[in-house]
């Protein structure tokens, strides 16, 4: 309960601070503390009892599986505002306000990954959703970050339109808000009503089919909002997707595999066979979390033990990795793969841990990328091998994923600098030594997790 | 303990590596060297030795153990690895390589995969060596290879990462199959499996053993690999990578499908010989002599996976035998072929000529070593491709007779290259100066050994021995 008081109260505060503080510099350092202290809390209510404790009856109750996740998305919260910092003072005036919808967006996730009834879902859901659409467009003299915004603003509230139905069926079918109670006889408008909740899940995840939305906002929003959305409230969508079905599993089991693995097969056909036609990164990476998501989509799939480890690995190894590509994209002027080119060459450490990113994305051992995805193929395959034409097609999937990656390590090692003419592999701005260093560790990190896992799933047990 | 330093020497060595500028070269020799005095010690101690076995806790949750054994197949395959690479660092001592830091920690960290392959005796931490000695082959070939290195590199990575992809379903389905849910090699074995199960999992495994090997159809990627990778690392990937893919069906595929290999046993063992036959037929035609090689290589390879799938005892013994001689002999070919290259830039025969009259020590070497390629007696391969052709014989005589046909061709094409590159006319534009004293050592360390045991195999056939005991008896059950 800690991260939901304290982020709505540090959110307030950062909208004071842009009033009374100026200096730029002096915000964005304001916020980083802030984070600090959520993520402190956070860890004090994993061992002990929360500062602030709501009735039994509250629809709000933590879970360590929960909290694991807030953790991990705080100090990936941490590590991106060291990362983007700089770059987040550049979209606009407004950098305290980013920062203050940037802790809102954290109390969002608090609700979300501890609801007990179904109005928390939608009111956390709504709390992270609205936040971004306004990031989505802060860059506002330009076209392409408006249009985003729209976009996403308009597919947002359909999607929020047929949650909200979703719940107005399962009410009418149990009676009750609480996510428990879904888990009764089915009736034909629990059915329907569930069915609409599993479509805009999959729409806040961006599953296909109901992606369609995810690159235009992803490719037009400024990227060091991209990076924030693309992974700390993308592992936070899944956390209350997951959250949502555990309960009433058991009675859905096996037609909602059948149908879960549908949408898998989509989202990683989708997400892999389009991320190889596109030039440029940035898009690419958009692709690759959708790709990534279909993934993700095997803890829906599986619903056990190994599934819960699976996603905690999974959205360590997603968050870890895809924002430190997203940092050492926005440092480049050019996005598009040429503009990698010979990037060894003059940036040797920024393309060593550029590497280790990919390959952790593409599920090469050694890497925490390559336990995420073991976890996820293993928790789904322990419930028995009736659907193997799906792990057939999520391996070839994970095959075709290698193809888009290491076209980047490709172009940064072995492509000549400047091989192509009109591009250029120069960076924008000069990189700082925190920045290189903060970036070493996040590699050094995916290495040790790779070769010791359980470093984090100790957490959920003990 | 001493099990673990196989791999930890060459892993150290390779990351210093990175950091030891000019003296990488010495660094990786030296590493190499260390790791075959190792290696020799432990060949030193009785087969029932604890040394021989080592353990220790990895992921507790899932029973993921960090176990290494060393066992009779184990000793043929890291022998050959802890003997190769110090012939391989000796033969490219004289070559110049840009960033040759990278390039030599590169090398040491395939080693030190390799070496875990072997070694490994659970399936988990075995499939993770299996991916870590292909990322460094991957940048070796992509970084220093010929002109089309990027897409050939990549085709073979894909390649083989697909086929290991469904291996690791295959390793994961297993696990949940087994008694006790654990990666152990004895837990897997004992997995309870329905046939329709054994059969799909039969060819999970299959096929990524056999995009290693290769087998054809899924040879595609290796004449090329071979072509555009640097020679050194083309050393590795032909002598001592594509046995990987033989070790993975000796050690994982036989003992954990026995009924399903030996019911699938002639459809392997006929995709074998016609890619036997194929790949001699395309060898005869090649007039670039790395492809050459590349080809033959694949018909060798071919042999002894159909002999594994005879499955009979003389046969595993030729094959284990041939496993440590193939690796020999074609590392030598590579070694000859990467000292004319340097110095002419030629890889096309018909260019070359008459190299004997210039470099005499080089054509003796060659020859030697040519000879062993084509298995004639007195030389090591001669041993292992009788055994073998011994054991197809017994297990369906057309079989041998069909395999039989390639033993001519490999003839045809390997005379003809050394008639071609060594003798007819000189051409005398061409300088070539004669082996250089660390070349000549490592060469002249092959020809040893290809003689050794090709008279006196015994040492070799002891090692294999006790595996194959304890192998037969598992597979007859």
């Amino acid at each position: 309960m800690n991260l939901v008081v304290l982020a709505g109260i540090l959110g307030v505060v950062m909208m004071f601070t842009g009033l009374l503080v100026k200096q730029l510099r002096v915000v964005s350092g304001i916020a980083a503390a802030g984070l600090c202290v959520l993520f402190i809390s956070n860890l004090w209510e994993l061992y002990h009892a929360p500062f602030f404790t709501l009735p039994e009856s509250s629809m709000l109750a933590t879970t360590r599986f929960g909290l694991l996740i807030n953790q991990i998305l705080l100090l990936a919260g941490i590590l991106y505002v060291v990362l983007f910092g700089r770059h987040i003072q550049v979209v606009g005036k407004h950098v305290a306000d980013y920062y203050a919808l940037i802790f809102f967006v954290y109390a969002g996730i608090g609700i979300s990954t501890s609801y007990t009834n179904l109005l928390m879902l939608f009111l956390g859901i709504e709390i992270m959703s609205i936040p971004l659409y306004i990031l989505t467009g802060s860059d506002k003299r330009n076209l392409k970050s408006n249009e985003a915004a729209l976009k996403y603003f308009l597919m947002g509230s359909f999607s929020t339109g047929i949650m909200l139905m979703g719940i107005a069926l399962i009410y009418g079918a149990t009676g009750s808000f609480n996510v428990a109670s879904m888990n009764t006889q089915l009736s034909f408008n629990l059915i329907v009503g569930i069915l609409l909740l599993l479509i805009s899940m999959s729409f806040k995840v961006s599953a296909a089919p109901f992606h369609f939305w995810t690159p235009d906002v992803y490719d037009g929003a400024p990227t060091a909002f991209t990076a924030f959305m693309a992974t700390i409230v993308k592992v936070a969508a899944f956390a209350a997707f997951i959250h949502l079905f555990e309960g009433s599993f058991e009675m859905l089991n096996r037609k909602w595999q059948l149908l879960i693995a549908i949408i898998i097969a989509c989202t990683l056909l989708v997400g892999n066979i389009t991320a190889v036609f596109q030039q440029s990164v940035k898009r690419m990476l958009a692709y690759s979390s959708i790709a990534q998501a279909g993934f993700m989509m095997f803890a829906l799939f599986a619903f056990n033990d190994a599934s819960r480890e699976g996603i905690v690995l999974y959205g360590a190894a997603y968050c870890l990795a895809t924002l430190g590509l997203f940092a050492v994209l926005i440092k480049m002027e050019d996005y598009t793969f040429d503009g990698f080119n010979g990037l060894a060459k003059s940036q040797p450490l920024l393309a060593g841990v550029s590497t280790v990113f990919l390959l952790s994305l593409a599920g090469i051992p050694l890497t925490l990328g390559f336990f995420s995805k073991y976890y996820m193929v293993s928790a789904a395959l322990s419930t028995g091998g009736k659907y193997l034409w799906l792990f057939v097609l999520a391996m070839l999937c994970a095959a075709i994923s290698v193809y888009y990656y290491f076209r980047v390590i490709q172009a940064m090692y072995f492509k000549p600098l400047g091989g192509v003419p009109g591009t250029s592999t120069s960076l924008t701005t000069s990189t700082t030594r925190a920045f290189n260093y903060t970036l070493l560790v996040m590699a050094l990190l995916v290495i040790l997790l790779g070769l010791q896992p359980q470093l984090l799933l100790q957490f959920l047990y003990f | 303990m001493l099990l673990s330093l196989l791999i930890l020497i060459p892993l150290l060595a390779g990351l210093a590596a990175f950091f030891a500028g000019n003296q990488a070269k010495a660094l990786a020799l030296g590493g190499s060297l260390l790791t075959a005095a190792v290696m020799g010690y432990l060949l030193s101690m009785p087969a029932q030795s604890a040394a021989l076995e080592f353990s220790a806790s990895w992921l507790g949750s899932i029973r993921a153990n960090f176990t290494l054994g060393l066992d009779g197949l184990g000793k043929v395959t890291t022998l050959l690895t802890a003997v190769a690479f110090p012939i391989i660092f000796l033969s490219i001592w004289p070559n110049n390589y840009r960033d040759a830091h990278q390039f030599y920690g590169l090398m040491l960290l395939t080693m030190a995969g390799l070496m875990g392959v072997f070694l490994a005796t659970d399936a988990l931490l075995f499939y993770f060596f299996w991916e870590l000695a292909l990322i460094p082959t991957y940048f070796l070939c992509s970084k220093w290879g010929g002109e089309r290195r990027i897409a050939v590199s990549f085709k073979f990575f894909i390649y083989t990462f697909v086929g290991s992809l469904m291996m690791l379903i295959g390793i994961i389905y297993l696990y949940y199959k087994t008694p006790d849910q654990s990666f152990s090699w004895k837990s897997m074995t004992q997995a309870v499996l329905t046939a329709k199960e054994q059969a799909f999992f039969f060819w999970f495994f299959f096929v990524a053993f056999a995009i290693k090997m290769p087998i054809f159809p899924f040879h595609t990627w290796q004449p090329d690999a071979y072509e555009q990778s640097p020679t050194a690392t083309t050393m590795v990937l032909s002598g001592i990578m594509v046995k990987m893919g033989l070790f993975g069906v000796v050690r994982w595929l036989l003992p954990l499908f026995p009924d399903m290999s030996t019911k699938m046993a002639p459809i392997v063992i006929v995709l074998c010989i016609v890619g036997m036959l194929y790949a001699s037929l395309i060898a005869m035609r090649q007039s670039n002599i790395k492809r050459l090689v590349a080809y033959s290589s694949i018909a060798h390879i071919g042999l002894i996976c159909a002999a594994l799938f005879a499955q009979n005892e003389l046969a595993f013994n030729g094959a284990l035998i041939q496993l440590f001689s193939h690796g020999v002999n074609i590392i030598g070919l590579w070694i000859v072929i990467d000292l004319i290259e340097q110095q002419t830039g030629i890889t096309k025969m018909d260019d070359l000529g008459g190299l004997a009259q210039k470099a005499p020590t080089m054509a003796v070497l060659l020859v030697v070593i040519a000879l062993a390629n084509i298995a004639l007696p007195l030389t090591n391969a001669f041993v292992g491709e009788f055994l073998m052709f011994n054991g197809l014989f017994k297990y369906q005589p057309w079989y041998a007779v069909a395999a039989g046909i390639s033993i001519i061709l490999a003839a045809v094409y390997t005379l003809g290259m050394i008639q071609k590159v060594f003798y007819g006319t000189s051409q005398n534009a061409l300088v070539v100066k004669d082996v250089k004293p660390g070349v000549a050592v490592a060469l002249v360390a092959l020809v040893v050994m290809i003689l050794a045991f090709g008279i006196y195999p015994k040492p070799m056939l002891q090692f294999s021995g006790h595996h194959i005991d304890s192998l037969t008896s598992m597979l007859v059950k």
